[in-house]
């Protein structure tokens, strides 16, 4: 695993490789209501397009998007911390 | 309850996107009970998009048989259920959208003696009868039980809509106190109806529903919605609570369900 950029410890890890828009985003959402607030998802996808349209929806209600790294040739891990009660 | 199912994230993924529902919106709708009397014109579409966003369970009381009139604006029902009970014709076009929803179906007509048992364990009623005697028993039962209560009606080209909620807003009593006598009520013969025009009063009364289970947004809550589908016009009336309503006031008079006389019975 790759250290993020902020060296936070991730509370939960979510590998949606072979997930496409919107449910990446939709996964991503119902794994943040499970959370705490100020706990850190990560989460893993391959559909480039979801680098994009998870970060921003997930600013959209309010969640603090932490990092956004390309760890392989396919995949991307997103890192956020639940900022707000969904 | 459970987690959801990759089934479910699917079907409901389009709600859980949404900031004001997200997933536990979506399983408030899932643990909702709601209760629709009458399968017919307002029923029917607004059935259809509670069993579409997954409220768990819907009750659902008509005692009539599917007749070819109906099927101009009933939509739940369809040319191979003709002569067939209204009430599993619902249960089986209901389940068939959703396997998410527990449909019962009540194939009985309301009154006083059996109204109280029927809904008592639903959390919602949406009334879509289409007469005066059930429409105030309704009511009445609404209120004695403390329960949230949609409104919707409907004639030729026009229809109304209100939501209910004892003790906060007006009930239905308060503005229209007794059932008009037998020969103000239009008789069969001028009963026509635009087929669209229930579509749209009960996806009116299943919007409120679906907010009201929800808790977001504004409800219809002292206010009556008027609409003109001739003239495409939409007005909404400050209505208040009668402090002498008969049924809702401090000091009501009827304290007990009521089965009025039915004069002409209005097929909507």
């Amino acid at each position: 695993m790759v250290e993020n950029a902020k060296g936070n410890n991730p509370d939960k890890t979510i590998d949606l490789k072979g997930e496409v828009c919107p449910y990446t985003f939709v996964k991503s959402k119902l794994a943040l209501e499970e959370m705490d607030l100020d706990q850190i998802l990560e989460v893993v996808v391959d559909h480039e397009p979801a680098v994009e349209n998870v970060p921003r929806s997930l600013k959209n209600e309010g969640q603090n998007v932490i990092a956004v790294d390309k760890i392989n040739d396919t995949d991307w891990k997103i890192v956020i911390k639940k900022e707000k009660e969904i | 309850m459970a987690e959801f199912t990759e089934e479910q994230i699917k079907r409901y993924s389009r709600h859980i996107i949404l900031p004001e529902v997200g997933g536990r919106g979506q399983k408030k709708l899932l643990n909702s009970k709601v209760f629709l009397v009458g399968a017919g014109g307002l029923g029917s579409p607004a059935a259809y998009y509670l069993a579409a966003a997954g409220v768990g369970k819907i009750g659902i009381a008509d005692n009539d048989n599917v007749d070819l009139s109906n099927l101009q604006r009933q939509i739940l029902h369809s040319s191979r259920k003709l002569d067939t009970s209204k009430a599993l014709s619902a249960k089986e076009t209901l389940e068939d959208l959703n396997p998410d929803v527990e449909v019962v179906p009540y194939e009985v007509r309301l009154t006083s003696e059996n109204i109280t048992d029927i809904i008592k364990d639903y959390d919602i009623i949406l009334d879509g009868s289409d007469n005066f005697p059930t429409r105030y028993l309704v009511n009445d039962a609404c209120v004695l039980l403390g329960k949230p209560l949609s409104h919707g009606s409907i004639f030729r080209f026009e229809g109304q809509a209100t939501t209910i909620i004892p003790g906060k807003g007006p009930c239905y009593r308060c503005i229209f106190e007794s059932p008009p006598p037998p020969d103000m009520v239009p008789s069969c013969q001028e009963a026509g109806v635009l087929g669209v025009l229930p579509g749209i009063i009960g996806v009116i009364q299943a919007t409120e529903v679906i907010k009201l289970i929800l808790g977001k947004g504004d409800l219809l809550l002292g206010e009556l919605l008027f609409y003109d589908s001739l003239r495409m016009d939409f007005k909404r009336l400050k209505i208040r609570r009668n402090p002498k309503c008969p049924v809702c006031s401090e000091n009501p008079t009827i304290t007990e369900l009521i089965d009025y006389e039915e004069f002409c019975r209005v097929h909507f």
